[in-house]
């Protein structure tokens, strides 16, 4: 065995040993790495009332409720479960119902999401206002993201919520 | 084939001829691809025109992460077969990749505001993607640390193959957690979610991006071998006026690129 051939084995070894870690690590923490938690998600965790969370979803359809003073109530929906959030505050321009959001705020004892903030999320669609409305002639539109088949998660408690 | 090319004197002259081409190309497909991003393509239908920040952000990071795995390519095989080629050309390569990051970073940072709602969230794509900066300025710090250019080399190399765990973290961040960052849109298994009028012009920017990335790195690369050869002379002709005081820049009397 040459010096090299054993300095290659070495960093083989290595790399070997390190991503085996990485990946130990990574499957611990899993649940401490989603940045937000589903309805379902919530339902099932009971997480305490004075934690702050954020809880992500598609807005459900016809749920929302514009009050006076920029005050809004709608529902956060994975499909399965929905969460009554109330906000107060300037909405995300990418905001309007079926669009994916992440609230953060607290749970309140009776079950509504009190959120202090609001994000749009994105979904990775990027196409012309044509070939959308193409597409919704045809019938072939999905709302709210086709990428369930397609990035199937590994982690079953971190579902993404689109 | 590879150890031919790897001579510094015959890098040098193939370098000397590739590198006008490599930066007139880059230039020419970045200015039809800027053409294309922000003239030509259409906006789209929920971002409207913020949607052209993606065709900088998302050939950058790309780029961020290619240029990493160059790095930590060039520096196993700088560590293994101790080639003094590919230590310089991952000792180059590293502020080229750790702009692109930034770049990456910031458009990132402009598109958010808008869209999202903020500048900045730590989920754990974007968490992941800052860790990939540190490691640049890591790199670029470690290497230059020492005063044996070839000590700081090798350190170096160590951490850049330590750091390549972070790559597929920073690829499959989206997939394996739930992420305020969208998934991937072009590299992804199934088609591309990405309109063909969009899918072109992202396509021009990156392969301009990937002709300036050969371009700078070719002058670095150059750069670097013309500095060793020039500190090798300097120290020879000190060496032979004044022959007690050859230590006194703290470098070895015969860098490695002379033997």
């Amino acid at each position: 065995m040459t010096r090299k051939q054993q300095r290659l084995g070495l960093l083989a070894l290595g790399m070997t040993a390190l991503g085996g870690a990485t990946a130990l690590v990574l499957t611990a923490f899993s649940s401490n790495l989603v940045f937000f938690y589903s309805p379902s998600d919530l339902k099932a965790q009971a997480i305490s009332a004075d934690r702050r969370v954020r809880i992500g979803g598609l807005v459900e359809d016809g749920s929302v409720k514009r009050g006076a003073d920029s005050r809004v109530a709608f529902r956060i929906t994975d499909g399965k479960t929905d969460v009554a959030v109330v906000y107060h505050g300037i909405l995300p321009d990418l905001f309007r119902e079926g669009q994916g959001v992440v609230a953060e705020g607290k749970l309140e004892p009776g079950g509504a999401f009190d959120a202090s903030t609001i994000l749009a999320k994105h979904d990775e669609r990027y196409m012309p206002r044509e070939v959308v409305d193409a597409l919704k002639k045809s019938g072939h539109w999905q709302e709210g993201g086709a990428s369930e088949a397609a990035a199937a998660p590994l982690n079953a408690a971190a579902t993404p919520v689109r | 084939m590879l150890t031919r090319l790897a001579n510094p004197a015959r890098f040098m002259r193939i370098s000397a001829v590739a590198l006008p081409w490599c930066a007139w190309a880059s230039c020419a497909v970045i200015a039809v691809g800027l053409y294309l991003a922000l003239i030509a393509a259409p906006p789209d239908y929920q971002q409207g025109e913020a949607v052209r920040i993606m065709y900088v952000h998302v050939p950058a990071a790309w780029m961020a992460l290619n240029i990493y795995l160059f790095v930590a390519v060039a520096s196993a095989v700088a560590l293994v077969w101790r080639h003094p080629l590919a230590e310089i050309a991952a000792r180059s390569a590293a502020p080229i990749g750790a702009a692109f990051t930034f770049v990456c970073l910031a458009s990132g940072s402009l598109w958010g505001r808008p869209m999202w709602g903020t500048w900045w969230v730590w989920d754990a794509r974007l968490t992941s993607v800052l860790v990939l900066f540190f490691l640049y300025l890591g790199y670029i710090a470690l290497v230059n640390g020492f005063d044996d250019p070839g000590r700081g080399g090798r350190v170096g190399s160590i951490l850049a193959l330590v750091g390549v765990v972070n790559l597929p973290i920073i690829k499959f961040s989206v997939d394996w957690w739930n992420t305020l960052h969208q998934p991937a849109s072009v590299l992804r298994f199934g088609k591309p979610t990405i309109a063909l009028s969009m899918l072109v012009p992202l396509l021009v920017m990156a392969l301009g991006f990937m002709l300036l990335f050969a371009a700078l790195l070719l002058v670095r690369m150059r750069t670097e071998l013309n500095e060793r050869k020039i500190r090798a002379l300097r120290l020879n002709s000190a060496a032979s006026v004044r022959p007690k005081r050859r230590s006194e820049h703290g470098v070895p009397a015969r860098p490695a690129v002379l033997r």
